[in-house]
């Protein structure tokens, strides 16, 4: 199984900058918005990203939500595997609220569907945008395009790209390998 | 493990432990949906659920309702006592005439013990047990001890005591199989007339006396006293029974400790507990309603998920 790898850690903290600052100039303070984890993949980066304004970029009462999206899949009796839930942790509403979406790799667009939908269940929001750090950009099934990215790759179908969190892996990484 | 070992859920003796072990983390999941503005996820769309109630009930049904229409399924609903069933069709018949209208999931609850295995083993669609005569009543089994393990932590270890017309409950023995499945001590309490005789051979003690009972136990699990399926006089008086096996707030101050106190309902205010010790902060009779709706939702969509299209 071979497998390369595309991001070091190195590269990760540089991208990680360079989203935060990308969000502050759309978002300013974050006083209307909120920063959204897809679980259980997409909280990691989120936490990072929030962690990262606050201690960094001195944003003050900035809200984080992690979101589980497992009850609105599409592939619910679909698949041979159950589809196991996450715990959602959302402690406020995002009525008329900027939503800012979170997951480590973009690849249907399947889950951002389902998280769409999901998201409506905690009121109206403003708008909302896609925060990715990986968009495998030739390989979508819906028309979802991300509003920040942190690396674009034209990996093909058989290959799969892979998220380390040095939380969960000891090290920050991306690897693209062969299924 | 994410998966039931179970294609039915007709009764808690069939479970394994890590099956609740899964209905539970599913149904924390789906108390924080149903604590949403909005209350409903699109899972069971293309799921059809039929509740079939030959005996009555209030709110098994309303919160199979619930659980179901949370989940975005079709619902209907039948009670026997406006059907066919009174003109004589068979069991099999009525169900099988429902599922020719694509149904993929029933809830039923019936007067007969066993009607849900036997269902099980004649017709093609997930079946509930919502209550069979004086057997099983799963569900209740599975929002108690998830009420339990919500209050105190864990079931494990805990001493629970079921107190009252154990006899002719169903919700006494689903209760037994499921808590010593997690490993709680479980102890019975009422006048010997209400403790069947086989108790003893499902390793549960038996404990007359209402005071000692509360003294040994963490949980108090106190069951309705069931008029209508005592055919003879199992006690002298009502009265007789209140003072014997009623739980007030005075017998509960004497104790010297708090415990939880639980009821299937509906209750009989005044016989088996007191309105003050129901609407008590030790109570957890209403946290056991609005449970058993997230429950109900993850053993229905954990069964939905066995169904391929």
């Amino acid at each position: 199984m071979s497998r390369k790898t595309l991001l070091n850690s190195k590269d990760i903290e540089i991208i990680l900058h360079r989203l935060a600052c990308e969000l502050i100039e759309n978002h300013h303070d974050f006083s209307n918005t909120v920063l959204i984890g897809l679980q259980p993949r997409g909280s990691y980066l989120a936490r990072r990203l929030a962690e990262l304004l606050k201690k960094e970029y001195h944003i003050k009462n900035l809200e984080l939500g992690l979101l589980d999206i497992t009850f609105y899949r599409d592939d619910f009796r679909r698949k041979d595997t159950p589809l196991a839930a996450e715990t959602s942790e959302m402690n406020f509403l995002i009525e008329d609220k900027k939503v800012v979406l979170i997951d480590d790799v973009l690849f249907s667009g399947r889950s951002i569907r389902a998280a769409l939908s999901a998201i409506q269940s905690y009121g109206r929001p403003e708008n909302i945008e896609l925060l990715v750090l990986i968009d495998r950009r030739f390989s979508r099934h819906l028309p979802i395009q991300p509003n920040y990215k942190g690396r674009q790759v034209d990996a093909i179908n058989e290959e799969r790209v892979l998220v380390t969190w040095k939380e969960t892996h000891k090290k920050d990484a991306v690897f693209i390998k062969l299924k | 493990m994410s998966e039931l070992s179970v294609e039915h859920l007709l009764g808690i003796k069939y479970l394994k432990p890590n099956d609740i072990d899964v209905i539970f983390k599913t149904a924390d999941h789906f108390k924080e949906v149903i604590n949403r503005p909005i209350k409903k996820v699109p899972s069971l769309r293309d799921i059809t659920i039929a509740n079939l109630f030959f005996e009555n009930s209030t709110r098994t049904k309303l919160s199979f309702e619930l659980a179901e229409k949370r989940l975005s399924a079709d619902v209907i609903n039948f009670s026997a006592n406006q059907s066919s069933v009174k003109k004589g069709e068979t069991l099999i018949d009525t169900v099988n005439n429902i599922l020719a209208m694509k149904v993929d999931i029933v809830v039923m609850r019936h007067g007969n013990v066993g009607a849900g295995v036997f269902l099980s083993k004649h017709v093609n669609a997930k079946i509930i047990n919502a209550g069979d005569g004086t057997h099983e009543h799963p569900t209740q089994a599975l929002l108690d001890s998830y009420s339990i393990r919500e209050k105190l932590g864990t079931v494990k270890g805990k001493r629970i005591v079921i107190i009252g017309d154990v006899l002719h409950s169903r919700v006494a023995l689903s209760n037994i199989f499921a808590l010593q499945l997690q490993g709680a001590e479980v102890k019975v309490c009422g006048p010997t007339t209400l403790i069947p005789k086989y108790i003893s051979s499902l390793g549960v003690q038996v404990e007359t006396n209402l005071k000692k009972a509360l003294e040994w136990c963490d949980v108090a699990n106190v069951l309705r006293v069931q008029h209508e399926r005592m055919d003879i006089k199992y006690f002298p008086s009502t009265r007789e029974y209140t003072q014997l096996f009623g739980i007030n707030q005075e017998i509960l101050d004497s104790l010297g400790k708090k415990i939880v106190i639980m009821h299937p309902g509906p209750i009989n205010r005044g016989v088996e507990i007191s309105s003050d010790v129901a609407d008590s902060n030790d109570s957890i009779i209403l946290n056991q309603v609005e449970n058993g709706v997230a429950v109900r939702m993850a053993v229905i969509y954990l069964l939905a998920q066995q169904i391929k299209r």
